[in-house]
């Protein structure tokens, strides 16, 4: 059956109420059923509740074949906790069909990859899939399809009960005895640990893995312990170079520059850049650097920012030092400078996945955001948008925030260049859509801007402020042009990966690629 | 293939920027950052023993991008090394606007490169007068030689200086303040201006000295060059930015050339515009100040 | 032309290509590897053929690393690999002629 974005969505996943993508704010106003976590009653006070080994730990939380595993990726691509668990979970206790559920994979977790292509791992539920997990799975080797949900789809998931987590792990940079967790004060600090908090209070058991034990308790805690079931000390949670880097640098590229400069331009041309207006930028390389521009447009017209979302690095926490924005709220911290900021500088403050993105929940951040800057792997002429599939079909990217964000805001720009080497980004279909054209507003390129034609009242803003903007289909031309059109991907019929929209509804399927072989005439 | 306009000897030349010919990635669409001009380079950007590479990638690009109204010149290599004829066959062959001589020092270099230049286009049917040329000034010679160089040939448009070569030659470094070339400036803008050419000032190397780069570029223009040579696209803007005229500028001279069209269709000659004496000799200046508004986006009125 | 002795083009950078050319006996064999092969490796494959065809090489084997690279960087990366094998990269090249 086809979607609103045109993608035929297999009878097969439209079971259980699954219905396919309708446009947005399509569930606006109806009800949910919150699934709550079965969870152990600890009456007795119990002088601590440290565990000698994960294994342990696993055996004390029930963990049995068919078990559901959380996953928080705050330690980024320096993450050891989930290699570790499942690695417990699988050698020593031997577990089976086990599904990996986790708000982002990466290069750290190959391991994951491995017990993928032995068939013990089984399911995979995640908002971002790269490295050799991305492989194995986009080789059909995983058993059931992955499901991957935005940052606020996954929330709406857990409280709705589409995904019910046996075990949630928490790598923790601190810890108490009885599991107040923090992600500041160890040695693998990561600063906000948003995305656990959820996870924490509607899983059956929670385990904390740390590598810094503190005296009780540990306050302000991110995960509490009244939703902790073990705490188990490590000598390691995570490489600290690769969780945050040093300091986010402003990308020196001229054309990154050149984009970030016309996305400000952008914004400054609408009625939303005004006195405490709140915005949300990607780490990328032009998305961060409109920070730099936005900067100076806020001085020349003396105004400044209310409030700034997301993943935060540097730049941003400089503005808040600076007192150009009034508030910072995060759920995770991209560089030192954020992680030594959160929770320390005044007014920057840690906020969970779910009220971050959630749709499903009583209004999330993302509701009341003016702007979001966000880059794009592909952008089609129906400014959907694809931050999944590379060029060659294969799982290597991250939803992310990307279609919450967008979907949330009144201004979502996307800044990318219109072709990377031989791939055209601006083109005729995106491989996979992620995030869907009704929620993107503007498009910046170093060829050129495009508005959405939904958004005729941004169209004349850019037209009063004299900036020169083209259709999206010329800059998909103008593309073609320059690296040749692209020969369609060929696909096998069986469904490797399901693209939920962050409402639950379907908004694509990513199929098994075939061997590439170049056909004869 | 893209074929290009027939080249303008005397366009808007602010901006300069050197992109080796020999780097696909870069060269494949320099012209998104607004440049005036581009200098693909044959010469010092590309290895000894990639020149021959560097030409057949430089032949398609021609042929191939639509560089749009951005004057596209070729920087050829030295007439001392065994590389400058075929790089002037490849520049004609490919339909460059025209060819930046490196290291010149005399009108001869010049005629010997034109004498190429036309042998190429007729061997290739290229209209015969269509490639440009531009010298490079890199030695004290070159800079004393300077007049007799700009004048060598109905095809030259200008000339440059350059720092780095230069600066050897005269046992100097640079020097904030510019002393260390305000000399042989001050002789090659004469010249140029003498033989009615373009002048354009070297690059400006240390990206990450803004207040320097500013400096230089505010001298090159009080100096009265017409442009300069960049190697980042990032150092164009502020040139385009400083070389462009005032509002008040502006607002004088469409004052200047209306008043002079009026005055001259009722037969007067000499006129006054806000209590200053005016007659045909401020009207090319008045003329070009427009011109310059209108390229950087200043002016859109109907008189230039 | 007539590959004489193996001979190189190019680099492994993003958006260029290497091209060896090796003699050979046997029609063309070419090898080809692309960072956009699902999408590219039938034009790449076509450039690189009508390229070997138009500078009449019948035998050789030929070896392409691409890297994402525009048409036009193609042939003159396998141009300039055929004129090395043959020595005759240097000058007189027939610009516009058999290269174009």
């Amino acid at each position: 059956m086809k979607n609103a974005v045109g993608r035929d969505i297999p009878d097969f996943l439209l079971t259980g109420g699954k219905e396919v993508y309708q446009g947005k704010n399509y569930m606006d106003g109806k009800y949910l059923q919150k699934a709550a976590p079965k969870t152990r009653r600890y009456e007795k006070p119990q002088e601590s509740k440290l565990v000698e080994t994960i294994a342990e730990a696993l055996r004390q939380c029930g963990c049995k074949d068919g078990c559901t595993f959380s996953f928080h990726h705050h330690l980024r691509n320096g993450d050891y906790v989930a290699n570790m668990v499942v690695k417990a979970a699988v050698e020593e206790l031997g577990i089976k069909d086990i599904t990996v559920a986790a708000t982002s994979l990466g290069s750290a977790h190959d391991v994951i990859a491995d017990y993928i292509e032995q068939g013990i791992v089984v399911g995979v539920q995640t908002s971002g899939i790269r490295g050799r997990i991305g492989d194995v799975v986009s080789e059909g080797k995983l058993k059931t399809p992955a499901i991957i949900r935005s940052h606020g789809g996954r929330p709406r998931a857990i409280e709705a009960g589409e995904v019910h987590i046996d075990i949630a792990v928490v790598a923790a940079p601190t810890a108490d005895c009885v599991g107040n967790c923090r992600g500041i004060g160890g040695k693998s600090n990561c600063g906000s640990l948003g995305y656990a908090m959820t996870d924490a209070k509607y899983a059956d058991h929670v385990i904390v893995v740390t590598d810094c034990l503190v005296d009780f308790p540990n306050m302000p805690a991110s995960v509490e312990a009244i939703d902790v079931d073990a705490v188990v000390v490590v000598d390691s949670i995570g490489d600290p170079k690769k969780i945050a880097s040093a300091a986010a640098r402003i990308s020196q590229n001229p054309r990154d520059l050149m984009m970030a400069e016309n996305v400000a331009k952008v914004i400054a041309s609408t009625p939303y850049f005004k006195e405490g207006f709140s915005f949300q930028t990607g780490v990328g390389g032009p998305s961060l650097a409109a920070n730099l521009f936005l900067e100076k447009y806020m001085d020349e017209r003396n105004i400044k920012m209310g409030w700034a979302i997301g993943g935060i690095c540097g730049p941003m926490v400089e503005l808040l030092k600076k007192g150009k924005v009034g508030k910072v709220i995060d759920v995770q911290d991209f560089d030192l400078d954020a992680v030594n900021s959160i929770n320390q500088t005044p007014n920057h403050f840690e906020m969970s996945a779910s009220q971050y993105a959630n749709p499903a929940n009583k209004g999330a951040f993302v509701n009341k955001l003016d702007f979001v800057v966000l880059a794009a792997l592909e952008i089609d002429t129906g400014f959907n948008v694809n931050v999944l599939t590379g060029s060659d079909g294969v799982l290597r990217g991250a939803p992310g925030g990307h279609p919450d964000t967008a979907a949330g805001s009144k201004c979502c720009i996307i800044v990318t260049p219109l072709t990377r080497g031989r791939m055209a980004t601006v083109c005729e279909h995106v491989v996979t859509v992620t995030t869907p054209g009704d929620c993107v507003d503007v498009l910046v390129t170093d060829y050129g801007i495009a508005v959405n034609p939904l958004r005729p009242d941004l169209i004349e803003c850019l037209d009063k402020a004299g900036i020169p903007h083209v259709t999206i289909e010329s800059l998909k031309e103008k593309a073609y042009s320059l690296v040749g059109r692209p020969d369609d991907l060929q696909w096998e019929d069986k469904v490797v990966a399901v693209l939920e929209a962050r409402d639950g509804t379907i908004l694509d399927v990513v199929r098994k690629i075939k061997p590439y072989t170049i056909e004869e005439d | 293939m893209i074929p290009r306009p027939k080249p303008e000897r005397f366009r808007l030349r602010r901006t300069m920027m050197f992109m080796n010919a020999q780097k696909p990635g870069l060269i494949k669409d320099a012209y998104i950052y607004g440049v005036d001009s581009i200098m693909l380079d044959l010469e010092d950007a590309v290895a000894e023993n990639q020149k021959d590479a560097a030409r057949f990638s430089l032949y398609h690009a021609l042929k191939t991008i639509d560089y749009g109204d951005t004057e596209v010149i070729v920087r050829i290599n030295g007439l001392d090394t065994p590389h400058w004829e075929e790089d002037i066959r490849v520049c004609v062959a490919g339909g460059a606007d025209g060819i930046r001589i490196a290291k010149c020092e005399s009108a001869q270099d010049v005629k010997t490169v034109e004498a190429h230049v036309l042998a190429a286009e007729r061997e290739f049917g290229v209209e015969e007068g269509r490639t440009l040329l531009m010298a490079a000034l890199e030695s004290p010679k070159g800079i004393l030689n300077a007049y007799e160089i700009c004048a060598a040939s109905d095809r030259m448009f200008g000339v440059a200086i350059s720092g780095g070569d230069f600066r050897k030659c005269m046992q100097t470094k640079f020097s904030p303040d510019g002393v260390d070339m305000m000399v042989a400036r001050g002789q090659m803008l004469i010249a140029a201006r003498a033989a009615g050419v373009q002048c354009f000032d070297t690059v400006f190397t240390n990206l990450d000295d803004e207040e320097g780069y500013r400096a230089e570029v505010m001298q090159n223009k009080a100096m009265g060059f017409d442009g300069k040579s960049l190697i980042n696209p990032k150092q164009i803007r502020l040139v385009h930015e400083l070389f462009a005229p005032t509002q008040k500028e502006i607002i004088q001279a469409e004052k200047i050339v209306r008043a002079y069209r009026e005055q001259s269709a009722a037969g007067v000659g000499v006129f006054t515009v806000d209590g200053k004496m005016i007659d045909i000799a401020f009207i090319p200046g008045a003329e070009r100040t427009l011109k310059l508004a209108r390229a950087c986006g200043l002016y859109e009125g109907d008189l230039v | 032309m007539e590959i004489l002795k193996p001979a190189v083009a190019g680099t492994l950078e993003s958006s260029d290509l290497m091209v060896t050319v090796e003699p050979g006996e046997n029609g063309i064999e070419l090898s080809l590897t692309s960072s956009v092969m699902n999408q590219y490796g039938r034009q790449i494959k076509e450039t690189v053929l009508d390229t070997l065809d138009r500078l009449s090489v019948k035998d050789a084997k030929v070896t392409v690393v691409d890297k994402g690279a525009l048409d036009c960087t193609i042939k003159a990366r396998v141009e300039c690999a055929v004129y090395r094998s043959c020595d005759q990269s240097q000058k007189d090249i027939d610009w516009g002629g058999v290269i174009r």
